[in-house]
């Protein structure tokens, strides 16, 4: 099989994957640094590349509201957003979740408000990390085309039928250009198939009514119902990496693991600074000092059980989150810690905070969390690069 | 419990078997003889219990009437009455 | 058009008995008329709402039809969304039959707070029946106010006080405002005039892009009346001008029903005083010291009813 490699930015990428997937209906509205993947699909739309229904709407909250009915209806939603974007979107996160709409997003990861800055952290993932959808974080370009194509496979296998949600960090990947091997449009078109849509609502002939009321006889049931399928998607989730590396060669892991097994110390994070930190760890490497590093590419479900082996018998662990919680721990700091709960031992675990509001993090810094790690440094909790 | 996934209900009409006429306080009392069949009371009836034989008024619901009295009031020829339960 | 009732009695049932509207509540008759007046199979998405509640609680449906609800601000996105997904698998081949959209919203689902994504979907274009059901206040949570809400009407936000006569203000004119999207039809109904709002369902279900019908619906509970008085109290707000029936094709203005013979001098315009003392809600406007909020309500009425006059060329 052969591949040409192609220059493109992440939101460039994630487009190219729709329009050869080429969806039935996809509906957005525009924000920073989204907008392109929508513009760029736009164009497919306008030159007859792809047959899908187009929709911009007037808001993120309709963007959404009109995914989740279309893909009830019978047919394969995309949508994008970011930021306080998937914020204006959160009343219908829950909602897609809940009717078991397997609507699948891009979320190009951008601060929060106040004050409004339009660069990449974390902050709106996580404020939607409980909503019942499952959540794919992105390395680099090449990982957020493919996590599009990934995620379609996941939400709408019949044992899990729930939104996916791939994030790649906004600008850093979404506007900068990287290397990628792009996949031959029919082995995409293959790899998802055909849209089977369970219950679709355009079957008059079997008329089902769907979003109906539930009293507290039956709500926790149904809310429970998400629970199992969510936790069954962490296997579909492993199954269908297997399959794309098949295809692609490409072979992705829930928990992606960088030269922790002889380690002593490791570093958790998500998104672009997982390609930035195996740098610091070949340059400690370098230097004798056994550091790993590791990212939950599923981080809803969350891999408990691999991240609890992973940690085992470790000197530290530092969990670098790029949000911060006001008022208690982090969260993929809390998930790392309570995944460890099952340990004997629990390690040493620090909370690093950082890169917020897209302040940049280099090799250097990211090196100090190690170096303070080793050197005992470290406090529980950690602001890196914040100018008091 | 066995539920279809997404709280979807997929037996159409079921309501049908919520049983609103124990909501009653006043119940209509039709008279066949008086009925001259204009099916205004079906048109207004906002919980669809006129029952309806071959384009006719057939008699009321009252398993799920309410007693509203909207097809009493609007009868032109006074062929239902409310009456207290 | 002729309609006939022994017709149309003949039609299949498409919202089922069972559903816990309240006695009388003029909802139930609207959203039958509005289902009655197509052939062909129609998805209806419903905002979040007294009918929505009402229709489907677990595990059961009112509804013989497709029918979906997502949220409260969002039925119009929820309508297109359906619609969406119609046209594309329509063009894949994968749908053959035409099918009829009905998008279902209170006041406060259309007035307020899903007025932007009616706004958003009537500019899209989408082909979709959107159907207000007026009952001029939040009834499912208690009878607080709207946007719809009339002057003087006492709700559980706007209580008739020693110094507040209840909701102050004039109702928003919202199917002037939908008007100006120049969408093909816009009209206003009332229950109780089945020919007219059949009549206007089915113009609407044949347009080839967005419609709205905007319908008074007397609500016993939250206007503090009797259960029997639904269609009675709908007639009454056509007769009072308070709302007027008429319909926008494609930019023209035409008077219907009780509407037209009123301007045509066929029919007494009834003052509003009649309105107010029709509902337990504006008992308090009985009092002399209000006497101007009732001046001020038949002065609005007389100027947009004027206003409607002569867009309707009469």
């Amino acid at each position: 099989m052969e591949h040409k490699d192609i220059a493109i930015n992440g939101d460039y990428a994630i487009a190219l994957a729709w329009k050869q997937v080429d969806p039935d209906v996809c509906s957005a509205y525009p924000i920073t640094p989204q907008t392109i993947i929508v513009e760029r699909f736009s164009e497919y739309v306008a030159d007859g590349e792809v047959n899908t229904e187009f929709v911009c709407t007037e808001s993120e909250h309709s963007a959404l509201s009109l995914c989740i009915a279309s893909a009830s209806a019978g047919a394969r939603s995309v949508t994008a957003t970011a930021a306080v974007g998937l914020g204006h979107m959160w009343e219908m996160l829950g909602t897609t979740a809940g009717l078991r709409m397997p609507v699948t997003m891009a979320v190009t990861n951008r601060a929060l408000s106040a004050p409004i800055n339009i660069h990449c952290d974390h902050g709106d993932a996580m404020a939607s990390r409980d909503s019942g959808w499952v959540m794919l974080f992105s390395e680099n370009v090449q990982e957020a085309y493919d996590n599009a194509i990934i995620s379609m496979r996941i939400a709408e296998h019949k044992d899990v039928q729930l939104p996916v949600m791939f994030c790649l960090d906004g600008f850093i990947l979404t506007h900068a250009i990287e290397r990628m091997t792009p996949m031959e449009t029919k082995d995409v078109k293959a790899f998802v198939g055909e849209y089977d849509p369970v219950y679709p609502l355009l079957d008059w002939k079997n008329p089902v009514t769907h979003g109906a009321m539930d009293l507290s006889d039956v709500y926790y049931e149904h809310r429970y119902q998400i629970l199992e399928a969510i936790q069954a998607a962490a296997k579909v989730a492993e199954d269908v990496f297997k399959d794309f590396a098949k295809i692609t060669g490409r072979k992705y892991n829930s928990l992606e693991k960088y030269k922790c097994d002889d380690a002593d110390y490791i570093a958790v994070c998500l998104g672009s600074t997982f390609g930035t930190i195996k740098v610091a760890v070949d340059q400690l490497r370098a230097e004798g000092k056994k550091v790993g590093a590791m990212m939950p590419r599923l981080y809803r479900p969350l891999p408990i059980d691999d991240i609890a082996k992973a940690v085992e018998g470790k000197k530290g662990i530092a969990v670098l989150d790029r949000f911060m919680t006001f008022g208690s721990y982090s969260p993929l700091y809390e998930d790392v810690v309570t995944s460890a709960t099952s340990l004997k031992e629990m390690p040493k675990m620090y909370s690093y905070i950082y890169g917020l509001g897209g302040r940049d993090v280099k090799v250097s810094d990211l090196e100090s969390v190690y170096n303070d790690m080793i050197g005992n440094k470290s406090k529980k909790v950690n602001h890196l690069g914040v100018k008091l | 419990m066995s539920l279809v996934p997404g709280g979807r209900v997929i037996e159409p009409g079921s309501a049908l078997k919520f049983l609103t006429g124990d909501w009653r306080s006043f119940r209509p009392v039709y008279d066949d003889k008086k009925c001259s069949h204009c099916m205004l009371c079906w048109m207004y009836c906002p919980d669809e219990t006129i029952l309806v034989k071959d384009g006719k008024m057939n008699g009321i619901m009252m398993t799920h009437c309410k007693g509203c009295g909207l097809c009493a009031k609007h009868c032109p020829k006074k062929a239902i009455t409310m009456i207290q339960e | 058009m002729t309609i006939s009732l022994k017709e149309l009695a003949k039609t299949p049932t498409k919202m089922t008995a069972g559903h816990r509207l309240c006695g009388g509540c003029a909802e139930g008759t609207v959203v039958r008329q509005a289902l009655m007046a197509t052939d062909k199979p129609v998805v209806v998405s419903t905002a979040t709402g007294c009918f929505e509640v009402s229709t489907t609680i677990y595990p059961y449906t009112a509804w013989n039809v497709p029918w979906i609800h997502t949220a409260f601000g969002n039925v119009a996105a929820t309508a297109a969304g359906t619609e969406a997904a119609y046209n594309a698998l329509r063009r894949r081949g994968k749908i053959k039959d035409e099918m009829n959209f009905l998008a279902i919203g209170g006041d406060g689902g259309t007035y307020d707070i899903g007025f932007q994504a009616l706004s958003g979907a009537l500019e899209r274009g989408h082909r979709f029946v959107y159907l207000c059901m007026n009952n001029e206040a939040y009834m499912n949570t208690g009878i607080q106010r709207s946007a719809s809400t009339g002057i003087g009407a006492a709700t559980s936000t706007t209580p008739a006080g020693d110094i507040i006569p209840g909701k102050q203000g004039y109702p928003k004119d919202m199917t002037q405002i939908v008007a100006s999207h120049h969408i093909p039809y816009v009209a206003q109904v009332s229950p109780h005039n089945w020919k007219d709002i059949i009549t206007k369902f089915k113009k609407a279900y044949d347009v080839d892009g967005p419609s709205f019908i905007n319908a008074i619906c007397p609500c016993p509970r939250g206007w503090r009346t009797e259960a029997e008085d639904s269609m009675i109290l709908g007639q009454l707000a056509v007769e009072t001008c308070v709302w007027p029936l008429y319909e926008v094709v494609d930019g023209n203005y035409e008077l219907t029903g009780e509407s037209l013979r009123i301007a045509e001098g066929k029919l007494e315009k009834k003052p509003i005083m009649d309105w107010f003392k029709s509902q337990g809600r504006f008992r308090h406007l009985m009092d002399d010291k209000w006497a101007k909020v009732i001046k001020g309500a038949q002065a609005d009425v007389d100027k947009k009813w004027e206003r409607l006059k002569k867009l309707a060329k009469l």
